[in-house]
């Protein structure tokens, strides 16, 4: 048994990371060239993504446009690149939040169980009630459009699947021995908490986050494509392509260039999330 | 009989949840900032033209009577009138529910057409290239926003090679089912998505447990193991994904009805945010709710036929 796991934890150093889970490696490459798109665009572009232009509207991709322009002579070009740290961002802290607020109600429920839980699963059921978009727009109408709204609303839908699966993990982990023996220590509940039964139930979090990022930039710029969410004339993806949508027949470029990009970020954040599953489980194993 | 107890018990489980989902949704709608009335007429609206509606609309009254009139409608399946359109909100839903309903159902048969044999052949041939190919194919499809996906086959199909219509739901049946294919399709790509992976690690996980080789150490032909012990078992967990991430596709429903034009619920309720028409709102998500919570009843029921080791409780 020992000789056995020993002889796993040499295999796993000799095989590097990059073969063990490609999916995390290219997902993580793809994940850091957009992060320095986000925090450099200067380096991609040097047009102003809202300056109007009335001599070149809606231009055809050139050389001097290379995703072409918009119906108001702005370089899409410039705009995706500048939209990316928008949707990036909406992306990350919309999951941020729930992710932290999620596990926590999620390890008080689950550890302390009785009515703390019984109430929190009944509020749980409440949200689980509604479609996700559909509660998300009721929400944006009653805050109004805008960003502030978009993440109001994503930070109140988000934090369900966190508490429903840190939950889970809890009930099976509190009754195993190593903290049934911190208990008999006289550990406080806190400590207990955070110091041991944290770490053992935070890895699916963790890969339901990274999946979850991905929803909540698809979220976030679905909600803007119906004029919710980002105002004009911030650039963001979803709004470009809302403003494509009526030049769909003369002006493609518009439209498809913004997708792209987003799939490609999306794809980026589903792998990183398909390989550290990969490798968590093993690790567990 | 135990089957038709758990129903009924559940039915009745679900009163509560309804009451509280009304609740809330009344609460929300009172929420917005400003005078209903003088958001729904407008800047250029006369006081008097407000106090009228105000009256209309009941807002004179207090919070409770006004909830209490409200719910007392509600149960009579009258959900006010819709300001801009001037007929109430329920006619509208009754117009409008069957476009969504055929946009669920035709994105279903979508999403079995193109999941199923999918996922199976993934999981069949797992880590071999093909496996390879319709993973990273899903994760695709789980990375892309539905509205893109739209206005590309849009692009494609209906101005480039004008297959399908642009824009609208048409006269004839004929028309509607036309002009369901290209948003049946978008939806399908984002769920099969889903569907896909849990089938593939299902067949993965039935071809490796004791029951199959059992079966195969018996002589059966790899034919009859598919089609009787793999096929069979791994649809059923796939079988109650699917009829989730139908409640799901009702929320799907008010961007794909949005970008397609398709007159249906979803529409309707981007619509009345849009002209802040809240009675519509309010009756739109509350017909949301009710179905949702019908369709997760429905899909514990078929788990149990299903899977007779399930107890229905």
């Amino acid at each position: 048994m020992n000789t056995n796991s020993n002889k796993d934890k040499l295999d796993k150093k000799r095989i590097p990371l990059w073969k063990r889970s490609p999916a995390f490696t290219i997902g993580s490459i793809i994940i850091l060239c957009i992060f320095i798109i986000a925090f450099f665009p200067g380096i991609f572009t040097s047009i102003n993504p809202t300056e109007i232009n009335a001599k070149e509207l809606l231009k055809a991709p050139s050389p001097q446009h290379l995703f072409g322009t918009d119906h108001l002579g702005r370089d899409v070009y410039a705009r995706v690149i500048w939209g990316t740290r928008v949707d990036l961002a909406v992306g990350i802290f919309a999951m941020l939040i729930p992710f932290i607020v999620g596990t926590a109600l999620g390890l008080i429920s689950g550890y302390y169980g009785g009515k703390i839980d019984a109430i929190l699963m009944r509020i749980l059921d409440i949200f689980m009630a509604f479609p996700y978009m559909v509660l998300a727009i009721a929400i944006v109408a009653v805050i109004g459009a805008g960003i502030t709204g978009l993440y109001i609303s994503m930070w109140l839908l988000g934090w369900k699947e966190y508490t429903r699966l840190v939950r889970s993990e809890v009930l099976v982990v509190k009754n195993m021995e190593y903290i049934q023996a911190v208990k008999v220590l006289g550990y406080s509940d806190g400590r207990i908490l955070l110091r041991h039964i944290l770490p053992n139930v935070l890895s699916s979090s963790i890969v339901y986050g990274a999946s979850d990022i991905v929803m909540c930039m698809i979220a976030g710029a679905s909600l803007s494509f119906l004029g919710l969410g980002v105002q004009a004339p911030t650039p963001e993806w979803g709004a470009i392509i809302s403003g494509g949508k009526s030049f769909l027949s003369t002006a493609w470029w518009i439209t498809v260039f913004p997708g792209l990009l987003m799939a490609i970020t999306g794809l980026g954040f589903s792998l990183l999330g398909d390989g550290l599953s990969d490798i968590l489980r093993t690790k567990s194993h | 009989m135990n089957n038709l107890n758990y129903i009924i018990k559940r039915l009745l489980q679900m009163i509560p949840v309804l009451f509280i989902v009304t609740v809330i949704v009344f609460l929300l709608m009172r929420l917005i900032p400003g005078d209903p009335a003088a958001l729904m007429l407008g800047e250029k609206a006369s006081n008097e033209a407000i106090e009228a509606l105000r009256i209309k609309m009941g807002l004179d009254k207090s919070l409770f009577t006004q909830f209490f009139i409200f719910f007392k409608d509600l149960l009579h399946f009258d959900l006010g009138d819709s300001i801009r359109y001037s007929v109430p909100v329920a006619d509208l839903l009754k117009e409008r529910i069957p476009v969504t309903v055929l946009l669920t159902i035709v994105s279903t048969f979508f999403t079995i057409i193109i999941s199923m044999p999918l996922g199976y052949l993934a999981g069949i041939k797992k880590d071999k290239p093909t496996d390879q190919v319709i993973r990273i194919l899903a994760l695709l499809g789980l990375s892309i926003p539905s509205f893109w996906i739209a206005l590309v086959l849009l692009l494609i199909f209906g101005v480039k090679f004008q297959l399908f219509p642009v824009s609208g739901w048409g006269i004839t049946w004929a028309d509607h089912l036309r002009s369901l294919i290209l948003p049946g399709i978008t939806q399908a790509i984002g769920v099969s998505a889903i569907v896909v992976r849990n089938l593939r690690n299902n067949v993965v996980d039935i071809k490796n447990s004791d029951y199959v080789d059992y079966a195969k150490s018996k002589g059966l032909s790899n034919k009859i193991i598919r089609e009787r012990h793999i096929i069979r078992n791994a649809l059923i967990p796939t079988t109650t994904l699917l009829s989730l991430k139908i409640a799901w596709m009702l929320g799907g429903s008010v961007i794909i009805e949005t970008v397609f034009t398709l007159p249906g619920v979803g529409a309707l309720l981007v619509n009345g945010i849009y002209s802040r028409d809240y009675s519509i709102v309010q009756g739109v998500v509350i017909i949301f709710v009710l179905v949702v919570q019908v369709i997760n009843l429905i899909t514990d029921v078929i788990y149990s036929i299903l899977d007779p080791r399930v107890k229905l409780q």
